[in-house]
């Protein structure tokens, strides 16, 4: 090559020949294409939806609901405004949502470590049970557990009570706490509680490094949680009173309710997402080497603790990217509340679609909400994923 | 390679910028694909049910009948698309359905708020409730209700309805609202709820459906008025006039005396000019009456849709009248001379 011929070439070289310059060139394209297409379609939603007459925009969530739900968090009632309502849906939704999640990590984590196990009983039950419940879809699952959860409810006129609090096919009606003026204190019971509690742990681990021995100091621990927020109560005046539930000819006024739809959603939603979690948890610790399980046998660590100290703790880095997942397809699935009554916020949104026809507004909503909330815990467990990699790998 | 592609990505782009169309009327649209896509529910006796052979019946499926026979000349050219009380407006609005023919309670911010217009009244009804009056033999009036547990359909007028009258008496209770009525109604029949409500049409059908229907008790108040009648799009008055006309033709029909057994007959022997503007006989010197062109359909409509679906008050008897296992009287639902509310404006 001539030294001539060559700077020709570069001399009339243009940007399209670099190759990192077209493909931002091209990626540029595409995303000013899919700009222009999303703002088509809203500005075509916009003008169908003028040209039809059809109210548009958020103020409509400021009226007058106008309906009861039968089980809300906060206090609601007909006369707050749509808001308001979604607020109890959506607090309903996080309820279910978080405690499933819980009931559902434990169950699935014990009926894995059973899949696993060399009693062939235990096995073969985790296995019946996880073919049995991945197989049959939820909804119907969620039906089959509303029929056994209110089958064997009695009336409300033949409650079963047991002091104050009753259990019928209304649900558990409980006296409900009413907190007075100075109740925040019992936060700061809490507060304190956890501090202790840290304190606690610390000291139990350094005594283990002195001396070997374990402290137990688990059950302590709960102990403190319950003890110092009754203390701070008690210190300011026990600025608690019950609202104590009062007998009618159709159930119970008054107290707490929690209704059987919750308890039928939760038992659905937790049985069939701990299948799923049973899976993910026998493949995590399939995938620790057998090496480590005999090393720590090796070092006398029973089989129990081999598992929680050993092999746990490197299985969550497998366990944890489809656990997240289960997780996000729990929250995701309360949404079925609405085929057994239950409110949640897909069921109140749709009473709310029904009666101002809004549609676009409230499935805006719904999205911008589960959009919310899985993105928050799958932010979580990544996070927490980072804290259980290996470092150096 | 990229130039076809970014070619391909403009044109997709230029295309969809294009595809912000206008539609043409709702009538053009029927004739071309040749049926009406009528609204129904998923199963309400009396007004849309369909049997175990998926045939439609009920009033407010006979009245997309009608509305195929005066547009199309045959009362079979009728699709039905079962909808839930969420989904209903929603279908309408978007163009998913011709005509909402689905119990639909005709209120002020439906008819203004949503894009839709009211074409008539088929049926004039009025919320009710029903206990078993075997688990609550003391209930009487739903003054009785007190503390009680209700079962309804959500998203419709009902809970609306239930908020007012029971924060108006001053009496507290608790409300469950599923997506379907059969799961309502099974919570109800199960006792999960201690009543169940919903129009009083719509509660004598269901307590047909129920285990033991003797034990349920209608409760005589009615809380309510619940106007029932075809819903269309606003802005489409072609359509909304053929829709509204069909309707009172049906009205008009039965106050002529007018049956589907006899109306062929009166086409070519009534002296009356009443009915002759009806069914489009041509006058003396041969011009014709002009109502049904002046809507657009032939000369024929109102007597095709006599002849094939029935005036008011047989659709009125065969689905939830005297001929029907339902059995309602006629009531509000009778014509203005027989003392009810049901009266059609003159053809002319």
């Amino acid at each position: 090559m001539s030294f001539e011929a060559t700077a020709r070439r570069q001399s009339r070289s243009s940007i399209w020949n670099s190759g990192r310059l077209r493909g931002i060139a091209l990626q540029g394209l595409l995303v000013l294409g899919l700009a222009a297409l999303f703002y088509d379609l809203a500005l075509n939603t916009a003008a169908n939806m003028a040209s039809r007459h059809i109210v548009s925009g958020f103020d409509f969530l400021w009226r007058k609901a106008g309906f009861e739900v039968s089980f809300s968090l906060i206090p609601y009632s007909g006369e707050d405004n749509y808001a308001r309502a979604l607020m109890a849906g959506f607090f309903n939704t996080l309820l279910v949502s978080v405690i499933g999640i819980v009931l559902a990590s434990l169950l699935g984590l014990v009926i894995g470590l059973m899949r696993l196990s060399r009693n062939w009983l235990a096995s073969h039950i985790a296995a019946g049970y996880i073919e049995l419940v991945r197989n049959i879809p939820l909804l119907l699952q969620l039906f089959i557990w509303y029929r056994l959860v209110l089958t064997p409810l009695p009336q409300a006129a033949d409650a079963i009570t047991v002091g104050s609090a009753s259990l019928s096919n209304k649900g558990l009606t409980l006296p409900a706490p009413i907190f007075g003026h100075d109740a925040w204190m019992v936060w700061v019971g809490f507060l304190v509680a956890a501090v202790a509690s840290w304190m606690l742990s610390r000291w139990r681990r350094r005594q283990q490094e002195a001396t070997g021995k374990s402290m137990p100091t688990g059950v302590l621990s709960v102990l403190l949680f319950v003890a110092f927020p009754l203390l701070f109560l008690a210190a300011v005046g026990w600025p608690v009173s019950f609202d104590y539930p009062v007998k009618g000819n159709f159930g119970f006024s008054g107290g707490m309710t929690l209704v059987p739809e919750f308890m039928a959603l939760l038992l659905a939603l937790s049985i069939y997402t701990a299948a799923f979690i049973a899976e993910a948890v026998r493949a995590g610790i399939m995938a620790v080497s057998k090496g480590q399980s005999e090393a720590a046998a090796a070092l006398g660590l029973k089989p129990g603790l081999a598992m929680r100290l050993v092999v746990l703790p490197q299985a969550l880095r497998v366990i944890i990217p489809p656990l997240t997942s289960q997780y996000l397809n729990l929250t995701k699935n309360s949404s079925l509340a609405v085929a057994i009554g239950y409110p949640d916020l897909v069921s109140t949104g749709g009473t709310i679609l029904g009666q101002t026809g809004q549609a676009i507004e409230v499935v805006t909503i719904w999205m911008v909400v589960y959009l919310s909330l899985s993105l928050l815990t799958s932010g979580f467990m990544n996070w927490f994923n980072a804290r259980h990699r290996l470092v150096g790998r | 390679m990229n130039n076809k592609l970014i070619t391909l990505m403009l044109g997709a782009a230029a295309s969809v910028v294009l595809a912000g169309s206008a539609s043409a009327g709702t009538l053009d649209d029927v004739r071309q694909h040749g049926f009406v896509q009528c609204g129904v529910s998923q199963g309400l006796m009396g007004f849309s049910v369909p049997d175990a052979q998926n045939n439609w019946t009920g009033m407010d499926v006979d009245f997309c009948r009608a509305i195929a026979a005066a547009v199309l000349g045959d009362a079979t050219k009728v699709k039905f698309t079962p909808l839930t009380a969420k989904e209903r407006f929603t279908a309408l609005q978007s163009g998913e359905i011709d005509v909402l023919s689905r119990n639909t309670t005709w209120t002020m911010s439906r008819d203004t708020s949503l894009g839709l217009k009211f074409a008539g009244i088929m049926y004039y009804d009025g919320q009710g409730f029903i206990v078993n009056g075997k688990k609550h033999p003391e209930v009487k009036s739903v003054k009785d209700l007190a503390g009680a547990t209700i079962c309804t359909q959500s998203g419709t007028t009902t809970e609306l309805n239930i908020a007012d009258y029971f924060k108006s008496q001053k009496l507290d209770y608790k409300l469950l609202t599923f997506e379907k009525n059969d799961e309502a109604i099974a919570a109800y029949q199960d006792g999960r709820c201690d009543s169940y409500s919903t129009d009083q049409s719509g509660l004598y059908a269901q307590r047909l459906k129920m285990q033991t229907p003797d034990d349920n008790a209608v409760l005589p108040e009615i809380i309510s008025k619940e106007p029932l009648g075809p819903v269309v799009r606003q802005g489409d008055d072609a359509w909304f006039n053929v829709v509204k006309w069909v309707y009172f033709a049906l009205v008009n029909a039965e106050e002529l005396g007018l049956t589907s057994k006899n109306v062929e007959e009166m086409k070519t022997t009534s002296t009356n000019p009443e009915v002759q503007r009806l069914l489009g006989v041509a006058s003396s010197d041969g011009k014709a009456a002009g109502f049904g062109i002046g809507m657009g359909l032939d000369e024929g409509w109102a007597e095709a849709a006599i002849k094939q679906v029935g005036n008011y008050g047989e659709i009125f008897d065969r689905n939830v009248g005297k001929d029907s296992p339902l059995k309602i009287e006629r009531g509000k639902n009778a014509l203005w001379k027989d003392g009810g509310l049901q009266y059609a404006p003159p053809v002319r």
